[in-house]
């Protein structure tokens, strides 16, 4: 399969929820060093969901369209629920295979979303290998 | 006579039959030529022995290839004495072995050590790395946007009378653009500071001669010269070399051990502790060697077609930006562009899928990214094995990928 699949494509063209929310609750930012692919995600909580979602990044094609379809996927969802998306989740919303070159560009927009929720429940942001699910021990 | 590039092909197995690929990324890694992997053969099969141990034929045959690659690449950048070549394991730890031994010895907190914004990271951080253990400064000089460096700036800095060294690129591998090393070292030198030439670009495109150019220590890495990888080299003057502590301790380095001291030996053994890259050395020299079938005149006039050749393709190609100067007199080897709207990893991905290799990123050279004000770019590089029909290819097939991204 081919990782640059016609859906990829067409939220790489046409991102959605792009953009500045009027007023956020928190805001978060992270970013790729290896790449210079950076994410900037807004949200606004109401009643333990995600009310509200915008984002703003520069980057590759992988990494905006990930952000585009995750921004989709957790509006209105409960905070306990999107606390709990990992990896695999991300990549079935890509639906494509992502190799070992390309995971950090497909996983930045989890990472980025991961540390917003964290931000907001004030606990410390979590590491890259927390993310990608690489057991320390 | 020019250049035959396809006597040249004829001799790389990776480029026999239909599938070859279209390498671009020899400022990496160049290919490898079916002469140096046979000359590490040939060791692996019938003479493989530690060098400088024991007494028996094996070792003694080793030793001597081991020490014949020695003055192969003294020769090679005209070394006074074979000495003054030190095998490391790559470019950046020639340059590590410069900042630990000769920096500590001689840098004091307030010393400069100087350098230029075309520098790759291994070039910058260990000199960072002694900034922060031995509060030394690091200074950089001015440049304009085409990465011609400028020279008054260099004349300020040194001025101050703080510089202790004075380390810069041969060859930018991002813009291929060349510092004037002559005027720069003779201007470091005449300020009192010690010079170093990072010249892993440079030696394979250009005659280096280590005498003239009156450098103290020059570095360079087997891989990028047709050679095997885990290898590199530093040149360093024989009295810098004597007077220079060792880097790394162990076997081979030292001239007496005690249960409570030691005394180094002479270099370059001094240098090369524990089992040295004997294969590898063995390697280079042979590449070394390859590359004497084909005179210099012939390799730089040919690769400067292949750069005149790709300015003018990719000066066509719609919303492509070319850092750097456009004169294919003022480039060698690479050319570093960005594509509006496209990420260089989208580009490099999609290209590679078509067996076209390019390199998309910062390669290792962030403060020259900032400075041009571009978070990555997409290279094209080349080595003496490109054609002219694979630069065509690849404008059809950039081309292809940047209207599929766009
Ligand atoms: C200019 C320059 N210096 C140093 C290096 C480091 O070489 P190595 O990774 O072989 O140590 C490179 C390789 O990319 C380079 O292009």
């Amino acid at each position: 399969m081919d990782l640059y699949a016609e859906n990829i494509l067409a939220h790489y063209r046409a991102p959605q929820n792009k953009g500045d929310l009027q007023e956020a609750s928190i805001t978060h930012t992270e970013a790729n060093h290896a790449c210079g692919d950076e994410l900037t995600v807004q949200m606004n909580i109401e009643n333990g969901r995600i009310a509200e979602i915008a984002w703003q990044g520069a980057g590759c094609a992988i990494s905006q369209a990930g952000m585009s379809m995750l921004s989709e996927e957790v509006r209105g969802m409960t905070l306990e629920k999107a606390g709990a998306l990992g990896q695999k989740d991300v990549y079935d919303l890509l639906g494509i295979p992502v190799g070992p070159r390309r995971f950090k560009c497909a996983l930045l927009c989890l990472h980025t979303l991961k540390n917003t929720l964290n931000v907001y429940r004030k606990i410390p942001v979590q590491g890259w290998l927390k993310t990608v699910e690489i057991d320390e021990e | 006579m020019a250049l035959d590039v396809q006597a040249v092909r004829r001799q790389f197995s990776v480029f026999a039959g239909k599938d070859a690929p279209l390498y671009f990324d020899s400022a990496a890694t160049a290919q490898t030529p079916d002469a140096v992997i046979e000359a590490m053969d040939e060791y692996y099969r019938t003479y493989c022995a530690n060098v400088h141990r024991g007494m028996h034929a094996l070792t003694e045959r080793a030793t001597l290839r081991y020490e014949e690659a020695r003055k192969t690449v003294g020769a090679f950048i005209n070394a006074k004495y074979p000495r003054e070549i030190v095998f490391t394991k790559n470019c950046t730890e020639s340059i590590n072995l410069v900042a630990r031994a000769w920096g500590e010895q001689n840098l004091q907190a307030g010393d400069t050590v100087l350098l230029s914004p075309l520098e790759h990271h291994s070039n910058i951080v260990p000199w960072l790395q002694l900034k922060e253990r031995r509060n030394i400064a690091v200074e950089w000089m001015e440049m304009d946007d085409a990465g011609r460096l400028k020279m008054e700036s260099l004349k300020k800095i040194l001025g101050k009378g703080k510089v202790k060294l004075v380390a810069i690129t041969g060859q930018s591998n991002v813009l291929g653009v060349r510092p004037d090393l002559q005027k720069i070292i003779r201007m470091a030198h005449d300020a009192g500071a010690r010079t170093l030439v990072d010249a892993a670009q440079l030696i394979a495109h250009h005659p280096v001669d280590v005498q003239a150019l009156g450098c103290d220590f020059l570095a360079f890495s087997g891989h990028k010269l047709y050679g095997p990888t885990g290898i590199g080299v530093l040149y360093g003057k024989r009295d810098l070399l004597e007077e220079m502590p060792p880097f790394l301790g162990g076997g081979m380095m030292i001239h007496e051990v005690k249960t409570d001291r030691f005394s180094p030996g002479e270099p370059p053994q001094k240098f090369e502790a524990g089992t040295p890259p004997i294969a590898q050395a063995i390697g280079l020299a042979a590449a070394i060697e390859w590359m004497k079938q084909f005179p210099w005149k012939d390799i730089e006039t040919y690769e400067r077609s292949l750069i005149q050749k790709a300015l003018t393709l990719l000066g066509k190609v719609e919303g492509l930006t070319i850092l750097g100067p456009k004169d294919a007199d003022a480039v060698s080897c690479c050319i570093s562009f960005v594509a509006d709207g496209v990420h260089p990893h989208d580009l490099t991905d999609i290209l590679g899928q078509q067996q076209i290799a390019l390199r998309g990123g910062h390669h290792c050279t962030q403060p020259l990214h900032e400075r041009l004000n571009v978070p990555a770019t997409t290279r094209l590089s080349i080595g003496m094995y490109n054609t002219a029909e694979e630069l065509e290819t690849l404008k059809v097939e950039m081309q292809k990928a940047l209207d599929l991204l766009r």
